[in-house]
């Protein structure tokens, strides 16, 4: 039985702003990692170990003048960082954190989750594909090369990327026979086995192609600064730019989140309670994601197409190929 | 094949995030200079206590940038500033200015200005940055000095007892 409108409305606060916490954390985890991989030690003069440095940047960027450039269109130009921020939070919505628990002290039941619809996973890509819009939007409607550049470039990756990424999702979907995704973290466990053994290649396009979609390096065209100085954020300063850096983060949590529910078994592993499961796998993911970036250079742009597809697709289209074909002897 | 050497770029990468950071947290740590490193400079004093500068300007006029200004005055039996005729009634250095080429250290006849180890040189104001002999003469200020390297293996090592500057 669903939770109650005030229930569902205090757990979406909540978790929004333990995302927009978890957000603070990463930007200054990502700084010291980055440090750590170039041997250097990165930010550590606000605060123990510089964990107030986010607290420093929020600062610095919200006293920022909120310039408008000349030339932009303001509706579109105020609104893309909004829908893309929006657009990656909500998200989290359909993302289960655990199973049923009580409220310590009490014996009032909530869900960890802020709604469990039988489509989930197409919420999910349907958020996923909207975030772009702001980016898109950003970029054209500030008037600059560069960021138009850096925009176009978001949504052709985005397309090339996207048909991966819903291919390879889709050989998981066929196993557990179900959108939603309590009911694939429930369909590992009953099968015994989380889905990233059965579904390696899968989950290897997945990562790939979350790594596209979420703008980090090696795919980060979009913002390449080498040769488009921010990309689709160039004419952003302040909060805004901080908007859009938040939405990247955040698909990148979003993300690892739905990676671990895919592919880990979710909340669903015992010893442990279910959102402590789904942190560490979501650590994992996003460990992963700051490895890459200290490992490889961006690719080129062309290599970045031919990459999509002619090598994500393909492999994508095979795994689906033989899960379908498993699938439905053993059914 | 391409995707051994991707696997070797990503341990050269896992190993690095276990080596202990290289970091040198300056303002903590100050990396001692070479010996002969060319820092803020130095008006020197004679064992008594008179200044070894006479105002002789000949500095100013060795100084490339121009960033040197003496005027000399006449010592008096009772106030006596430096053992010969005349000493620097002023004598200014303008920070922003110097290019730290050692030319007035070359130039000078008493060896009275040599170029020290301090490069802490950051002033609030272009005003500021204009030493005058308060801020030049020794004894330095205490909280304005820099370590230095024993002695570094690649700079020439002066001969001992030659009398050159300290």
């Amino acid at each position: 039985m669903p939770d109650g409108f005030i229930v569902t409305l205090i757990k979406s606060l909540i978790l929004a702003n333990l995302v927009m916490g978890v957000f603070a954390i990463l930007t200054w985890a990502e700084r010291r990692m980055l440090g750590r991989f170039q041997v250097r030690l990165g930010p550590n003069r606000v605060g123990p170990f510089g964990l107030l440095q986010p607290i420093a940047d929020l600062v610095k960027l919200i006293r920022k003048e909120s310039l408008l450039p000349i030339g932009v269109n303001p509706v579109l130009y105020l609104a893309a960082p909004m829908v893309s921020l929006f657009a990656s939070l909500a998200v989290f919505a359909v993302i289960p954190f655990g199973g049923q628990a009580t409220i310590p002290g009490t014996d009032f039941q909530i869900f960890l989750w802020i709604s469990d619809p039988s489509v989930a996973l197409l919420v999910v890509f349907a958020l996923g594909s909207l975030s772009f819009y702001g980016f898109l939007v950003g970029g054209w409607s500030s008037s600059s090369k560069y960021s138009l550049l850096g925009s176009m470039r978001a949504v052709s990756q985005l397309i090339s990327y996207e048909v991966s990424l819903a291919l390879a999702v889709i050989g998981v979907v066929m196993m557990s026979h179900t959108l939603s995704l309590t009911g694939i973290v429930e369909a590992q466990h009953r099968d015994g086995l989380p889905y990233i053994i059965p579904q390696f290649l899968g989950f290897a396009v997945y990562v790939v192609a979350s790594t596209a979609e979420t703008n980090r390096i090696p795919f980060d065209l979009p913002e390449a600064e080498g040769e488009l100085v921010a990309g689709y954020h160039t004419e952003y300063g302040g909060m805004r730019f901080a908007m859009f850096q938040n939405a990247e983060y955040v698909a990148l949590i979003a993300f690892s989140a739905i990676a671990s529910v895919l592919f880990l078994g979710g909340y669903g592993w015992p010893w442990l309670p279910g959102p402590i499961w789904m942190l560490l796998e979501m650590s994992i993911f996003i460990f992963v994601a700051m490895w890459l970036r200290a490992t490889l250079p961006r690719v080129r742009y062309d290599k970045l197409m031919s990459i999509g597809w002619k090598v994500l697709l393909p492999a994508a289209t095979l795994n689906l190929l033989v899960t379908s074909v498993i699938v439905a002897w053993r059914a | 094949m391409p995707v051994t050497g991707t696997v070797k770029g990503f341990a050269v990468t896992f190993r690095h995030l276990f080596r202990k950071p290289v970091t040198q947290q300056y303002p903590e740590y100050k990396r001692p200079v070479y010996p002969r490193f060319r820092g803020r400079h130095r008006l020197h004093r004679h064992e008594n206590g008179l200044e070894k500068c006479v105002g002789c300007s000949l500095c100013a006029a060795a100084c490339p940038a121009d960033c040197i200004r003496v005027v000399a005055a006449e010592n008096t039996e009772e106030e006596r500033y430096s053992p010969g005729e005349r000493y620097a009634r002023i004598y200014e250095i303008n920070m922003s200015r110097c290019i730290f080429c050692g030319y007035c250290e070359l130039a000078c006849p008493f060896d009275a200005i040599t170029l020290g180890h301090d490069y802490e040189l950051a002033e609030m104001s272009r005003e500021a940055m204009v030493y005058g002999k308060d801020m030049l003469l020794e004894p330095m200020h205490p909280s304005r000095t820099t370590p230095v390297a024993p002695v570094d293996p690649f700079d020439v090592v002066e001969p001992a007892g030659d009398g050159g500057p300290a």
